[in-house]
């Protein structure tokens, strides 16, 4: 690849000489010309369409607006509404419950899966190959396909429950109270542990084998070594799977949108479904966009929060190398 | 003895493992089986034969089916916005990058930060202003939309991917080629573009897989038929085909053989794009 690139490099001495003098101020010039071409086109849209809805999202807030007609300044009304809105209340607890189970559920799961798979038997490789289908599917698409699979009457579960004398599959999953929040905690499960598998079977080849063989020489049990080798080893894998994870299922919309859409009653209504709710067919988009920044706070709060209390220094020289 | 008990041990440690490896293995397949197996029956078999048993009469009507109800403009109109995507981000990623590495100026520096900041805002959080702004300006309900917004929320995992990868170019080459009067266009044009075959390549699946699967974006953007992307169409299919659950199964799965077939030629890089993008 070097030498590649070394042969493309221009020929031509001559011109070097002549151009040599003008050097400075010319690339001086060109290079402020040249942070403009390659900058500003990138910025323009980002600031656009990322950065200033941030701003519109704040700003908006403090408004009251149908989406069509004049837009009204009402200060903190819409804050002080949120603040004692029941509904809003119950949508925080139970976008909190999810993302908390969503971590359980998921992080031994995938640390025991991605382990497995890190393994270099051939048959762990195929297997491999197969665990990683979900991530081709889209959410809409395992959705639906759930949802014909845990039909009451029709679906294959309720199939094993009448023919094949498993009874307690026999359950109104994405329809009853009790099940409800725990289905689609099992569905985001089985839809994310693919990709979490696939860090932490990266994360797990990366620690030395020489550190094992060491502490198995000094007697160490494998859990010890677990404890004491892999789990430190593993920190980087550990902050960026659990942070990928938490802020993802705080911020969890689809599949909740396709199959239950808040229900039973509001049994799985999280924040994101209220606040698309209040804008898309409330419209309230004032309200809405109060629920818009509360979910960008806990989304940026968490992410941070987990990058500090975990004392990420690898991280963070990372991050300060970069900028 | 000692050797025999301990052979034992792990021969028996490693008949768990694959046991428990096997029952994930079921978790995984045995919906995408059902799904399989359910899209080639008729609605009339399909409540009445074991859902689990390839049994009885089957057929692949229902494909044709969804094809013809729409899904064909789904997947065109998911491909259209999955390539512009791809090559816009790729694009305007790699040129701010390299100026922000080369860049000496204020605005390449502030733009990094920016970027980094932008990171941690998840899309649900602003969808309401892009919303807002894509009506303003007349883009509501048209592909151009999804095509921009998605492309301006790639960016910040892009830049920053591609920031520490152009940082590692040596600096030599670069100099080497300003010095023998190369215009900066001709260095990104000859050097950088060539040197970032693995990085485009990662962060393109990356972003493609993320544009090809998203919905709140379409949901929020589109409404007409004509401007449905396949994660959108099949949510559509849901109101539409109501209980005729052989042909909704149909349609995720036609859905996702674009994808299938990227796995199955590419898996490499296919899996490189989606892990390596959180590990760096």
């Amino acid at each position: 690849m070097l030498a590649r690139s070394i042969n493309i490099l221009p020929e031509s001495t001559q011109k070097k000489v002549a151009r040599r003098a003008d050097l400075p101020r010319k690339v001086v010039g060109s290079y402020w010309k040249a942070d403009v071409v390659g900058v500003l086109p990138t910025m323009l849209l980002y600031g656009f369409l990322v950065l200033l809805p941030i701003v519109i999202a704040a700003v908006l807030s403090f408004y009251n607006w149908n989406g069509v007609g004049a837009l009204r300044f009402t200060g903190f009304t819409n804050w002080d509404a949120f603040f004692h809105d029941p509904i809003a209340a119950h949508s925080l607890e139970v976008t909190g419950i999810l993302a908390v189970a969503s971590w359980l559920v998921q992080t031994p799961i995938s640390i025991a899966l991605g382990f497995f798979i890190a393994g270099r038997q051939r048959y762990r490789a195929v297997y491999a190959a197969f665990y990683l289908l979900p991530l081709i599917l889209s959410t809409v698409g395992i959705g639906l396909m759930w949802q014909a699979l845990l039909d009451p009457n029709f679906g294959g579960l309720a199939w094993l429950a009448q023919n094949a004398g498993l009874s307690f599959l026999q359950q109104n999953w994405l329809g009853s109270n009790s099940t409800a929040l725990w289905t689609i905690v099992a569905l985001i499960a089985w839809q994310f542990i693919p990709f979490h598998t696939l860090l932490y079977q990266m994360g797990r080849r990366q620690v030395p084998n020489v550190l094992y063989e060491a502490a198995s020489i000094d007697g160490a049990t494998k859990w010890q070594q677990f404890i004491h080798i892999t789990l430190p080893q593993l920190r980087y894998t550990i902050v960026v799977s659990s942070t990928l994870m938490l802020v993802g299922s705080l911020t969890y919309f689809d599949i909740i949108y396709v199959l239950t859409n808040g229900g039973p009653g509001d049994k799985t209504r999280v924040l994101s479904l209220d606040m698309y709710q209040a804008a898309f067919v409330a419209n309230t988009f004032g309200y809405a966009s109060v629920l818009a920044v509360v979910l960008g706070v806990i989304g940026v709060v968490v992410a941070l929060l987990l990058v500090r209390l975990t004392g990420f220094s690898s991280l963070s020289s990372q991050r300060e190398g970069m900028a | 003895m000692k050797t025999i008990l301990y052979l034992a041990k792990k021969r028996t440690i490693g008949l768990v493992t694959f046991l428990l490896g096997s029952v994930w293995l079921v978790i995984v397949l045995a919906p995408i089986y059902f799904m399989a197996l359910s899209s080639l029956r008729r609605q009339g078999t399909y409540v009445t034969a074991n859902p689990w048993v390839p049994s009885g009469p089957l057929t692949i009507h229902q494909y044709y089916v969804v094809f013809h109800s729409g899904l064909g403009t789904y997947l065109l109109n998911s491909l259209v916005i999955t390539f512009s995507c791809m090559i816009l981000s790729l694009l305007l990623s790699l040129g701010a990058s390299f100026r922000i590495i080369r860049g000496t100026s204020r605005f390449s520096k502030l733009s990094l930060r920016l970027i980094v900041f932008g990171l941690a805002i998840p899309i649900q959080a602003i969808i309401i202003p892009i919303y807002v702004i894509i009506d303003k300006v007349g883009l509501y309900d048209t592909l151009t939309a999804l095509i921009l917004v998605m492309t301006a929320s790639a960016i910040p995992v892009s830049v920053l991917i591609m920031v520490s990868y152009v940082r590692d170019i040596p600096r030599e080459l670069i100099d080497a080629m300003s010095t023998d009067g190369a215009s900066e266009w001709t260095i990104f044009r000859k050097l950088i573009l060539p040197l970032s075959g693995p990085v485009l390549a990662t962060v393109g699946i990356y972003n493609g897989i993320n544009v090809w699967n998203n919905f709140l974006i379409p949901l929020v953007l589109t409404q007409s038929n004509s401007t449905s992307v396949l994660p959108l169409g099949l949510y559509k299919f849901q109101s539409q085909f109501g209980i005729d659950v052989p042909a909704i199964m149909a349609a995720v799965l036609l859905s996702a053989i674009p994808l299938l077939i990227l796995y199955i030629a590419m898996r490499k890089q296919f899996i490189k794009g989606l892990g390596g993008i959180a590990m760096r």
